[in-house]
């Protein structure tokens, strides 16, 4: 139950597979959120006074980062991972030696969270460069991102071991990583929507990872942002629990 | 030399596993042991429990009931893992990693057993050249054939150095030069002393390669024993085998001439097969064939197999 060492060689045992596709990598996790900048933050942005005070791009550019560590994790651990249990017998692979389930689920959600800092990394350059970050507090949202995608490596993961093909996913993008993208407060405050919405807002991950982000980015670090750091991190605890009983069930049988 | 693993030289002791999927009891009340330095063979068709067995013994499936000990440790969750650090499994499917190449998949796995990085190279090292990939050492594996696949498989399930290797079909799907080159390699290993466990569809591979076997059908044992005591308690020395024509009086007329001879007659469509004993018979036999087409050679393991598990298709 609990993960082990394994974790970590499973973590290389992912870089060593991906490294030949990092080009791929820097092109998806800089191409969405450069994007959107360009669109959303100058195109509609113009037509948007300011939002508590500052343009709408710098209200923007953190929303995109927090939605850069969910995505980066999110893929990993779903089309990758789906890839690793099925198509390409890894799990049982590793099963065959030392490794326990616990590992593959921790190793794998590690790696989905690598790959988020990374993501992250790459886009703070981008948005720094063009003046939308200003803090140097802004530092911190690597770690956050690392958080940030521990939480949605596993939540990939309880959505892997649940699905029956690739077309499964379908389902939780549309349904989940997209429901979050518009309704988490990356694009308008949550503030600004009626008060069962933003309850409602309070249970989707992302709303806590753009918390995290837009304070950073503002130079605002307070012990308040404990709260949706400790939300993140129980949340991540529990789809561990989750998962690691789900890919059991699924390979050990 | 055979390494003695565990205090009375077993390395697989199973006794009174038992197995159900829902209602469906897969593996029913089977009892063996491999002894260190043996290779034990399970035959058996589709659905006969092969590889459930298999799974037990691997930790990939908990027992409903019996007592399982492997590598000297009882089949627990929390010796699940010791007990894996001492077992080399290659299975059915290929698991390799394809993004790796050949070097690379193997110290990478080797890191899985805590094999420090320069041992894991060296380790690596013998075992490409033991497969035979050394011309494809930093290769990917989407450019190896089937046959190289499965010896990397085997090499991979090497590298721990296993108290037992535990292989499920190694060579099924590979063409005739591949099979050979990979039985050569499971003798090898079995030269130095290297447990085995394996299961096969492939009686020549069960008669090569194994030193017992233990026929399964419907989840039980049915026989176990060396090839040739098997082939000498279930069907006798010789088998003719005659193809009778498609005519249903020929075929009553052939098996009533049989009947209450020194002989077990198999029937299997259009085929009869008479297993003999000795020369017992012969004349009588010999009247029974005048006519007709027929071959009359050694007693073989398939002859076991199909008398043991029937002639009709399993699917």
């Amino acid at each position: 139950m609990v993960p082990t060492r394994g974790a970590l060689r499973i973590w290389r045992r992912d870089y060593e597979s991906w490294k030949r596709y990092a080009p791929a990598f820097v092109v998806s996790a800089l191409g969405g959120p450069v994007f959107y900048l360009v669109a959303i933050g100058w195109g509609v942005g113009r037509f948007v006074t300011d939002i508590g005070g500052v343009p709408y791009a710098v209200f923007l550019a953190p929303g995109l980062v927090a939605s850069a560590a969910m995505n980066s994790a999110s893929f990993e651990t779903t089309f990758g991972s789906y890839t690793r249990m099925s198509e390409q017998q890894t799990y049982r692979a590793l099963l065959a030696t030392p490794c326990s389930v616990a590992d593959i689920v921790a190793g794998d959600a590690l790696w989905g969270a690598s790959k988020s800092v990374l993501a992250v990394a790459l886009v703070l350059v981008i948005t720094a460069a063009l003046g939308l970050v200003t803090s140097w507090q802004a530092i911190l949202m690597l770690p956050v991102a690392f958080l940030v995608g521990l939480a949605f490596g596993m939540l990939g993961l309880v959505v892997t071991a649940l699905a029956s093909s690739y077309n499964s996913f379908e389902y939780y993008f549309t349904l989940g990583i997209q429901v979050m993208f518009v309704f988490s407060g990356v694009f308008f405050p949550l503030d600004s929507m009626p008060s069962w919405a933003q309850t409602a807002a309070w249970f989707l991950p992302l709303t806590h990872a753009v918390t995290l982000c837009r304070a950073l980015a503002a130079g605002a670090a307070s012990a308040a942002l404990l709260a949706p750091a400790a939300w993140l991190a129980v949340m991540t605890c529990a789809a561990f629990v989750l998962a690691e009983r789900l890919v059991r069930r699924r390979i050990l049988q | 030399m055979i390494a003695r693993v565990t205090a009375n030289g077993l390395v697989v002791e199973a006794r009174g596993l038992a197995k159900s999927y829902g209602a469906r009891r897969v593996v029913d009340d089977v009892s063996f042991e491999v002894a260190a330095g043996e290779c034990v063979g399970l035959l058996g068709p589709n659905g006969a429990g092969k590889t459930t067995t298999i799974k037990m013994v691997t930790c990939f499936l908990p027992p409903d009931a019996g007592a399982l000990r492997v590598a000297g440790l009882p089949m627990e969750p929390r010796h699940h893992r010791a007990i894996k650090r001492r077992l080399g499994i290659v299975h059915q499917e290929d698991s390799l990693d394809p993004d790796l190449s050949v070097e690379k998949n193997l110290t990478i796995y080797a890191s899985y057993f805590d094999v420090p990085a320069a041992a894991a190279r060296r380790r690596a090292a013998e075992l490409i050249d033991f497969a035979a990939l050394a011309e494809h050492r930093r290769s990917r594996i989407r450019t190896l054939s089937g046959g190289m696949k499965r010896r990397l498989m085997l090499a991979r399930a090497l590298l721990n150095d296993p108290a037992l290797l535990v292989l499920d079909e190694p060579t099924t799907g590979l063409d005739p030069q591949a099979r050979r080159l990979v039985w050569e390699r499971i003798r090898q290993l079995k030269t130095r002393g290297t447990t085995i466990l394996l299961t096969t569809h492939y009686m020549e591979e069960a008669a090569r390669l194994c030193d017992r076997l233990i026929i399964m059908d419907g989840g039980r044992i049915v026989a176990a024993g060396t090839t040739a005591e098997l082939i000498a308690r279930c069907v006798g020395d010789e088998v003719v085998e005659v193809r009778l024509a498609d005519d249903a009086d020929d075929h009553a007329r052939f098996v009533a001439a049989l009947a209450g001879g020194p002989w077990r007659v198999e029937r299997a469509g259009q085929m009869v097969y008479v297993q003999l004993r000795g020369g017992d018979g012969d004349e009588r036999l010999a009247r029974a064939l005048v006519g007709r087409e027929f071959t009359r050679r050694c007693a073989t393991l398939e002859d076991v197999f199909l008398t043991l598990t029937g002639h009709s298709l399993r699917d």
